[in-house]
């Protein structure tokens, strides 16, 4: 497949507009434009777009939602927090290619009746921070942000709005509170984003992949589009791969590659010539697969299929030197640390898993733990605000679900870890 | 609120004075434009000061609830939830380093313990020189280059114990 998204991420200086007009940059604006913002709308629900931040809800369904609800106040955020363990693809976008997601927000803005806009970055991409906030600069000397843009009367402001650390507030809703000024916990939904979200208006929050979609989507048109890979969930995907590769990095394929091509034909295999043992989909909240799942096609339903999810797109690999127990107490200390504590199973839930690894990191697990930790996610499952929790557990129940020996190796030999 | 908290920025505590400059006023006004509301500008305000003095204090959180009117619980309450807001100056340097699922499939505790043993210092405490200190971090989305740190802004990646040592060599 042709590189879209990442098409110019290997240019020097790609990340400077003139380098990234040269190299179509801004170019599917006055396509846009000649459309109505409804034809675009329907346009990207019609190439099936599915947004590439976890959910992987219709991107088309959100923004018509959104572009329905009255009033001419509407905002357009882009979700830059990339949080979830294992997932770095949207950093190879903010750095270098922000004008891509700049047009993509243009245009999706315009689609939604939104004249605002603002990229939620996390505090952790400190060089994306100057990065971005140079190509919005450029990109309103150019015109292409502001007032009557292309002389067409559409106009969008934009700005960057810098994190403090917190996973949560990647959760859409959490994202909001923080964008207001406050504490990143979650709101409860309904009533959804679309019709109140930032400052109470209607507001449709995409992820930086799903936006930077949007131009090539456009340009190349729906039909074509929707050929792209998987046909449930079309279209290109950057797939993060990280681990015990002998090649890590991101790398755009079509929707819908299997494991195996991934990680065998792109990332080179396992290092050291060692065997696999266990893969992250798509990052610290989706279940863990094992080499059986090696022939899974990575998309939205495939991955379901599987017992897992897609995730974030963030493939973590691991060899058959690693124990099990060590990877999900490191993501369940994550976890532990990144609840909000506005729920009580969430907040109360993941301490007490901590605390059960950590006693097994010190040598001093029992056998019931095995037991005891399945019950503690029980406590939780289906049970939380928002869907950390719920992600929280993952790693605790396939763990023990693929790798049930490790856990009882790691018992009975009283193994200590780093804790 | 005492008259001098209005007029000289001025804020007081235990015989402590910190003065808040014209041009940190003025990127907090600036940053206040971004938003349609005052509140909004709360970590921005926050992130503006702690750029400043390397750390927040309770005089920061009050100042800001002032420039803003927004409550000063409001501020607090925002400011001790997020975990990159400081409330103890780092070192000239501060390293950030991963210690997430995979950089730690790939050493990021022997990196650890190598910082520890070499700086002689524990997560957040700052070198005896003021040079370094160094804190753990959940990803900070550089799995790629697994192990991974931040040294201030700059990101270093594939460590070694032996390329610590370098990198750290280029840090006065
Ligand atoms: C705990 C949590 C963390 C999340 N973190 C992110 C994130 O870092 N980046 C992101 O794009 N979406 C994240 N999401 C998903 C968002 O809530 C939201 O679904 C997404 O930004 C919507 O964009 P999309 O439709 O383009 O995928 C997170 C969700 C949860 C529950
Ligand atoms: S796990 Fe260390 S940078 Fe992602």
């Amino acid at each position: 497949m042709e590189k879209m998204l990442l098409k110019r991420v290997d240019i020097p200086n790609s990340a400077d507009i003139d380098v990234a007009m040269k190299n179509g940059a801004y170019s599917t604006l006055a396509t846009a434009f000649g459309m109505r913002p409804l034809d675009v709308v329907s346009e990207v629900k019609r190439a099936n777009l599915r947004g590439r931040g976890g959910a992987g809800f219709p991107t088309g369904l959100k923004w018509e939602l959104c572009s329905r609800v009255p009033g001419s106040l509407k905002y357009l955020l882009c979700n830059a927090d990339e949080g979830e363990p294992g997932t770095f693809k949207d950093r190879f976008i903010l750095l270098q290619d922000p004008h891509l997601l700049i047009e993509g927000m243009v245009i999706s803005g315009f689609a939604i009746g939104a004249e605002r806009g603002y990229i939620y970055l996390r505090y952790e991409y400190p060089t994306a921070l100057v990065v971005l906030e140079k190509a919005i600069e450029q990109a309103y000397a150019k015109g292409y942000l502001g007032k009557n843009i292309l002389g067409k009367g559409v106009n969008f402001d934009l700005s960057v709005h810098r994190g403090a650390g917190a996973y949560i507030c990647g959760e859409e809703t959490a994202l909001i509170e923080s964008l207001e000024g406050k504490r990143g916990q979650p709101r409860i939904r309904p009533p959804f984003p679309a019709s109140q979200g930032a400052w109470r208006k209607p507001t449709v929050i995409n992820n930086v992949e799903t936006l930077s979609n949007i131009p090539y989507l456009l340009a190349m048109g729906a039909d074509a589009y929707a050929k792209i890979g998987e046909e449930t969930s079309p279209g290109p995907k950057l797939y993060g791969v990280s681990g015990m590769v002998n090649k890590p990095g991101v790398y755009e394929l079509p929707m819908g590659t299997t494991l195996r091509e991934i990680i065998y034909t792109h990332c080179g295999g396992i290092r050291g010539g060692k065997k696999l043992k266990a893969i992250i989909p798509g990052g610290a909240s989706t279940p863990i697969l094992t080499e059986q799942h090696l022939d899974v096609k990575m998309d939205f339903n495939s991955l379901v299929s599987a017992g897992s999810m897609l995730g974030s797109g963030a493939v973590m690999v691991m060899d058959e030197t690693v124990n099990l127990v060590n990877v999900a107490y490191v993501l369940v200390r994550f976890f532990a640390h990144e609840s909000c504590g506005k729920c009580t199973p969430c907040r109360e839930g993941t301490s007490w898993l901590y605390q059960v690894y950590q006693r097994l990191m010190h040598g001093e697990g029992r056998l019931e733990d095995i037991d005891l930790l399945l019950y503690i996610c029980d406590t939780v499952k289906g049970k939380c605000f928002c869907p950390l929790g719920e992600g929280a557990i993952q790693p605790v129940l396939s763990s023990i679900k693929h790798f049930r020996g490790d856990y009882e190796q790691w018992i009975k030999e009283g193994r200590r870890g780093q804790a | 609120m005492s008259d001098q908290h209005e007029e000289g920025h001025f804020c007081r505590t235990a015989g402590e004075k910190i003065m808040f400059s014209d041009a940190i006023i003025q990127s907090i006004k600036k940053a206040q434009q971004r938003y349609p509301d005052q509140q909004s500008a709360v970590l921005p305000a926050l992130h503006i000061i702690q750029k400043e003095y390397g750390n927040l204090s309770y005089e920061a959180m009050r100042f800001v609830s002032q420039q803003l009117r927004v409550p000063e619980s409001d501020v607090f309450g925002t400011a001790t939830f997020y975990s990159l807001y400081r409330w103890k100056n780092p070192g000239r340097h501060q390293i950030q380093i991963c210690h997430n699922l995979s950089c730690s499939l790939l050493g990021a505790e022997t990196m650890i313990a190598h910082l520890e043993k070499k700086l002689g210092v524990c997560e957040g405490q700052v070198t005896k020189d003021g040079r370094f200190s160094f804190i753990r971090m959940e990803c900070i989305g550089r799995c790629d280059g697994a192990p991974a740190m931040l040294v201030g802004d700059d990101y270093h990646g594939e460590l070694t114990p032996e390329k610590i040592d370098e990198i750290l060599k280029k840090y006065e």
